[in-house]
């Protein structure tokens, strides 16, 4: 089998967790936490096969297109949702990451065009540079997570202060839970995104030429504005609903980032030799 | 379920000498001031077994004994020991036996048990879908089965019964959400802060209603629990009762960012939680979440408190709604519980049967 097979497999898990939760909800019951996290699990393990397969097949960390970003900040998220998902028993955070894993693996599957062609010699051999983009790439994936436990806080906070608790409502985990789960998604995402850059700036600092600047102004400043956020919330400045907000938004700002950054990546001449101008993978 | 005073099924009277039946009165029929007449406390239940051991026929029973039923399960073997058996609790209540042949459910055979099986899941409870009948059940069938007075129908039966409560209780939405004003409060508290026992919990008022739901949230795990009211010593009354620490009533405006609920139950005439006192408590405490509960008539919690960003502002009628609503959900359910249980009383009649058959004519 080959490594887009592997990954269709694991997408239509994905998806299957995410139908069967959607049909629970639709009935009035609650997912079954047990099933959507084994199904979850399984689509993991199938996309960890089908990304080794392409890593094999490419000599490194499979993140030459747009295809292999969305593959690969699929398979963060559910990472984290599989490490987060053992203590924050919830049945609907399991729920909304299927639907984001399905959406990123099967959409990108689906879009020929993205995995039509692959930057060779993307990190000029440099296994520091790989590992800089597998990180950023990684604190992509709690980003994710962060955006879904949100968006649950911010049900979680409608649903109390409007009183409507009936329904699927009642599915959502406690608003403190939520809260501490997202504080703990943000620190972690953002501490990936710090390693991430103090790597990728030993590699800036020897060759600055190489890295485009508006790659580096929108990288730094998606790694602030986490830093800001993170900072706020520890003062207990930005809580409740306006930190959720702030994640979201922040994250959405961070996905629209990837496109100027991959633009400004092929603005670059190619370099057939030696470290390539990427200093990241965004 | 509608519950008729019937007399036995002819149909298994007639053909099978042994069968197992239900004998009592509950809360359908019968007015809590003849409940309070027929209820048996402990002793009274010890006393009763020992009369009950002695009549003829009666192979195996059960007695439970609550505020709304008072029943016996047992296994029969001749067609007058059911009327012996409620000619002795009659006399040992001194309660006339005609008035409760007025009162009385009896049924037999498959019908007893579908109806021990609905007894068991809370659908015949007086609050659809209560849990507390469950517990009681067993403490019945625990103290029955210590006296010696179940076999192997009463054991197997209620083994099934508890299993069968259990299937409904997982499969369906019987026992979701709470129906009494305290602990729909109690259920909010947990939908903010999951588990209660790290919460500090503030009472402003020393009344009955907020009393009782203190208990509740104490029930839940909370450990943490302070009284203020008006009147000091009424406060260190309660909080000595509850096992809580009193606060004067001044100082609790100054206190409230300490809390993580606060009950609101005073006899106060205008409000007594202002918004700029929250606004000042949430300052301090902007991080974690503040739940009001404003139980009191007129309201004792300003509204606009409501807006305050991470604070949540319950009232009586709020609560009410919500556990008005939750009893409409639970009766919804009741129809696919039965159903359920139908089916597992069915399955375990058609095991019981030929052994109760097997049994008369041994």
């Amino acid at each position: 089998m080959s490594d887009r097979e592997w990954l269709w497999i694991a997408g239509e898990l994905y998806l299957v967790g995410f139908l069967l939760g959607t049909w629970s909800l639709w009935r009035g019951g609650r997912p079954s936490t047990v099933l959507i996290h084994c199904l979850i699990a399984g689509g993991y393990v199938l996309q960890l096969v089908g990304l080794y397969l392409r890593g094999v097949a490419v000599g490194g960390c499979p993140l030459g297109n747009t295809f292999e970003l969305f593959q690969f900040t699929a398979w963060s998220a559910t990472t984290f949702y599989l490490i987060t998902g053992v203590s924050f028993r919830s049945s609907i955070l399991g729920y909304f990451t299927a639907c984001l894993a399905a959406v990123l693996t099967l959409s990108s599957l689906a879009i020929p065009t993205w995995d039509a062609v692959r930057r060779a010699n993307l990190f000029g051999g440099n296994p520091w540079i790989e590992f800089h983009a597998a990180l950023a790439l990684f604190s992509y994936g709690a980003f994710a997570l962060l955006t879904l436990t949100a968006f649950m806080l911010l049900l979680r906070d409608h649903s109390l202060k409007h009183k409507h608790l009936g329904g699927w409502f009642s599915f959502l985990p406690p608003l403190t839970d939520l809260d501490q789960i997202s504080t703990r998604l943000l620190a972690v995402g953002t501490a990936l995104m710090t390693a991430s850059l103090a790597v990728g700036a030993v590699y800036w600092v020897s060759a600055p030429h190489t890295v485009n600047l508006a790659k580096l102004m929108m990288t730094v400043g998606v790694w602030a504005a986490y830093c800001v956020t993170s900072l706020l919330r520890a003062k207990g400045l930005l809580v409740s609903r306006r930190f959720a907000w702030a994640c979201i938004v922040v994250f959405v700002i961070a996905l629209l980032s990837l496109g100027p950054v991959d633009s400004s990546r092929h603005a670059l001449p190619p370099k057939p030799q030696g470290p390539t101008t990427e200093a990241s993978a965004r | 379920m509608t519950l008729v005073a019937t007399p036995p099924q002819p149909s298994l009277a007639a053909t099978v000498q042994q069968t197992l039946f239900v004998l009592g009165a509950t809360h359908h029929r019968t007015p809590i001031q003849v409940r309070e007449k027929l209820s048996l406390d402990p002793g009274a239940l010890a006393a009763l077994h020992e009369t009950l051991s002695t009549i003829e026929g009666l192979d195996e029973f059960t007695m439970l004994s609550t505020c709304n039923r008072t029943e016996f399960y047992g296994v029969a073997s001749s067609a007058d020991t059911v009327p012996r058996l409620r000619r002795a609790f009659c006399e040992r209540q001194n309660f006339s036996e005609t008035e409760f042949t007025r009162y009385a459910l009896q049924l037999e055979g498959p019908r007893a048990l579908q109806h021990l099986f609905e007894v068991a899941s809370g659908l015949d409870s007086q609050l659809v879908g209560e849990t507390e009948i469950f517990g009681q059940l067993k403490d019945a069938y625990a103290a029955a089965h210590a006296r010696r007075s179940t076999g192997p129908i009463l054991n197997r039966v209620f083994q099934k019964a508890f299993q069968a409560a259990k299937h409904v209780r997982t499969h369906t939405a019987i026992t979701e959400g709470q129906v009494s004003v305290a602990n729909v409060a109690v259920e909010l508290a947990r939908d903010i802060f999951g588990q209660l026992n790290r919460t500090r919990v503030l009472l402003l008022g020393a009344g009955e209603i907020g009393e009782k739901t203190a208990k509740a949230f104490q029930s839940r795990g909370v450990t943490s629990l302070s009284v203020s009211s008006r009147r000091l010593g009424r406060a260190m009354e309660l909080a000595s009762e509850l096992r809580a620490f009193a606060l004067p009533f001044w100082l609790a405006p100054a206190k409230l960012p300490e809390f993580d609920i606060v009950v609101c139950a005073t006899a106060a005439p205008s409000t007594v939680v202002a918004t700029a006192a929250v606004a000042a408590a949430m300052h301090r405490r902007a991080a974690q979440p503040l739940f009001l509960i404003d139980l009191a008539l007129p309201r004792d919690v300003e509204p606009p408190v409501a807006d305050l960003p991470n604070v949540y502002l319950y009232n009586l009628d709020d609560l009410a709604t919500i556990a008005e609503a939750n009893r409409h959900s639970r009766e919804a359910e009741v129809a696919k519980c039965r159903e359920l249980l139908r089916n597992r009383s069915e399955t375990l009649w058609s095991h019981l049967r030929p052994r109760l058959e097997s049994r008369s004519a041994a």
